[in-house]
């Protein structure tokens, strides 16, 4: 199980490297997204994989099983992936979010039957979502480059840091039953999947272009992760404060411009 | 002395002008009031529930658009290059997003029809002009929720919502990049042309 594991991380880390190395070549003057060219290559390959297998499967698994039996399934996952989500909020000075992450566990696993009803949530301890990458981010490392990994899909180059942290601590990858290890890693991946399917139409509908639409969503969507939820409004691109456009036109005059006024 | 005459005010403007007070909503109640119709009819209407697209839209023209502002929100989308367009190239391309946006959303609201909305405590310091009302989407089946956030600012005519972030991600300020590069290489009018041509590929498939 060990070395499968270290075979798993040293996969990745040639990947990454391997990234690195083209970067050199196709690039459209993003800065956040120097190896487009790579990014673009594999955003492909895993759209194709994608639509070939993990999603026909996804959307069988979402019409056949009921939806409280998803919701079970999910559930699980999300109990084991509670633990560590404990640890990365420990790490980032986070001590009683922490504290309720390891009581969810606790609860969950015991009154939740294995963590299949999380009684948890309704007991009024929020589910947080937390991640090496956002303890990275937290503790003050930059985005670096974006990526696009075969198989794991849009990350950062911390993210991808974060992700080898990820799989190492992730307890389903620890289980020595091979079989069993593998089954629960591919349910996982389709129940993780089968609630994306939704979001999934609404994206090829209002991109102009879903390679950069994604990466674009998934960069903002781990600035407001590492903010927890509440990111300091400031735009990635030019790099100023955002604040108010204020050559937009208004649809009449704003009340502040009225108070200010009288 | 102050707040007599502003209390005075407010009570004859309530007599006076009931359509003015009904524009005095609350940011929070606004968006509570609007989701809740809007998700009524979807959930009711025969239409829309076979998938209709086209009802869905009228539905999303009638009860939501009056309560944004979309030249605001095309404004934050372009960023920059804004201020390059002349005002009859604003106006084309606000319209193009709108409907580009309107589209996205009336189907977004066809696909989670069945999903419940929570909306997080608001407070808001008085005199505030700019605010941001929390909800949250309940998906059956998913582990957690989907925060949806509005952002609004006050004007004259009541409060308008000029941004949606959807876990964490602006609606908005999502296309700045892909606007960017559209701009780059075609200028003003070839965003304009490109979402026009979105527009009519997603009006053809559409039912």
């Amino acid at each position: 199980m060990k070395t499968g594991l270290s075979r798993q991380i040293s996969k990745l880390a040639i990947v990454v490297a391997a990234a690195g190395l083209l970067g050199g070549c196709a690039t459209s003057g993003n800065p956040k997204d120097p190896i487009e060219g790579f990014n673009r290559a594999m955003f492909g390959f895993n759209e194709g994989l994608d639509k070939v297998i993990i999603k026909p499967v996804a959307t069988g698994y979402e019409a056949v099983l009921p939806s409280p039996l998803q919701t079970g399934v999910s559930n699980f996952f999300s109990n084991i992936a509670d633990l560590m989500i404990g640890v990365n909020n420990l790490i980032q000075g986070k001590p009683a979010q922490a504290a309720s992450d390891a009581g969810r566990v606790l609860v969950n696993t015991t009154m939740g039957f294995l963590g299949i009803i999380d009684v948890a949530s309704t007991m009024g301890m929020e589910k947080h979502e937390e991640d090496f990458g956002q303890t990275f981010g937290r503790w003050g490392m930059g985005d670096g480059a974006y990526v696009v990994l075969p198989f794991f899909g849009p990350r950062t180059a911390r993210d991808t840091i974060g992700l080898v942290f990820d799989v190492a601590t992730d307890p389903v990858s620890h289980i020595d039953h091979i079989p069993s290890r593998n089954t629960l890693l591919a349910v996982r991946v389709i129940s993780d999947r089968a609630q994306f399917l939704k979001a999934d139409k609404v994206i090829e509908e209002a991109a102009l272009d879903k390679y950069s639409y994604v990466r674009d969503a998934y960069l903002q969507r781990r600035q407001s992760l590492i903010h927890d939820g509440n990111p300091p409004k400031f735009d990635p691109y030019s790099g100023s404060q955002e604040g108010k456009v204020s050559e937009a036109p208004q649809e009449g005059t704003s009340a502040a411009q009225v108070a200010t006024r009288n | 002395m102050k707040l007599f005459a502003l209390m005075l005010a407010s009570v004859a403007s309530f007599l006076l002008s009931p359509g003015v007070q009904a524009q005095e909503t609350a940011p929070d109640v606004l968006v509570k009031n609007v989701t809740n119709e809007v998700l009524d009819i979807i959930r009711k209407d025969k239409d829309i529930k076979a998938g209709s697209t086209k009802r869905a839209i009228e539905l999303v023209d009638h009860k939501v658009l009056p309560h944004f502002n979309f030249s605001r929100m095309t404004a934050l989308a372009v960023g920059r290059d804004w201020r390059q367009a002349t005002p009859e190239q604003q106006k084309a391309l606000t319209e193009a997003f709108k409907e580009l946006l309107v589209r996205t959303y009336s189907n977004a609201l066809i696909a989670y029809k069945n999903e419940t909305v929570d909306y997080r405590p608001f407070k808001m310091q008085a005199g505030e002009t700019d605010v941001t009302v929390r909800t949250q989407i309940h998906q059956p089946g998913a582990k957690q929720p989907i925060t949806l956030d509005y952002s609004l600012e006050k004007t004259a005519k009541g409060w308008k919502v000029y941004d949606v972030v959807v876990a964490g991600v602006s609606l908005v300020t999502n296309y700045r990049s892909t606007f960017a590069t559209e701009i780059r290489n075609g200028g003003i009018d070839g965003l304009v042309k490109t979402l026009q041509a979105k527009n009519k590929s997603l009006e053809a498939s559409a039912k």
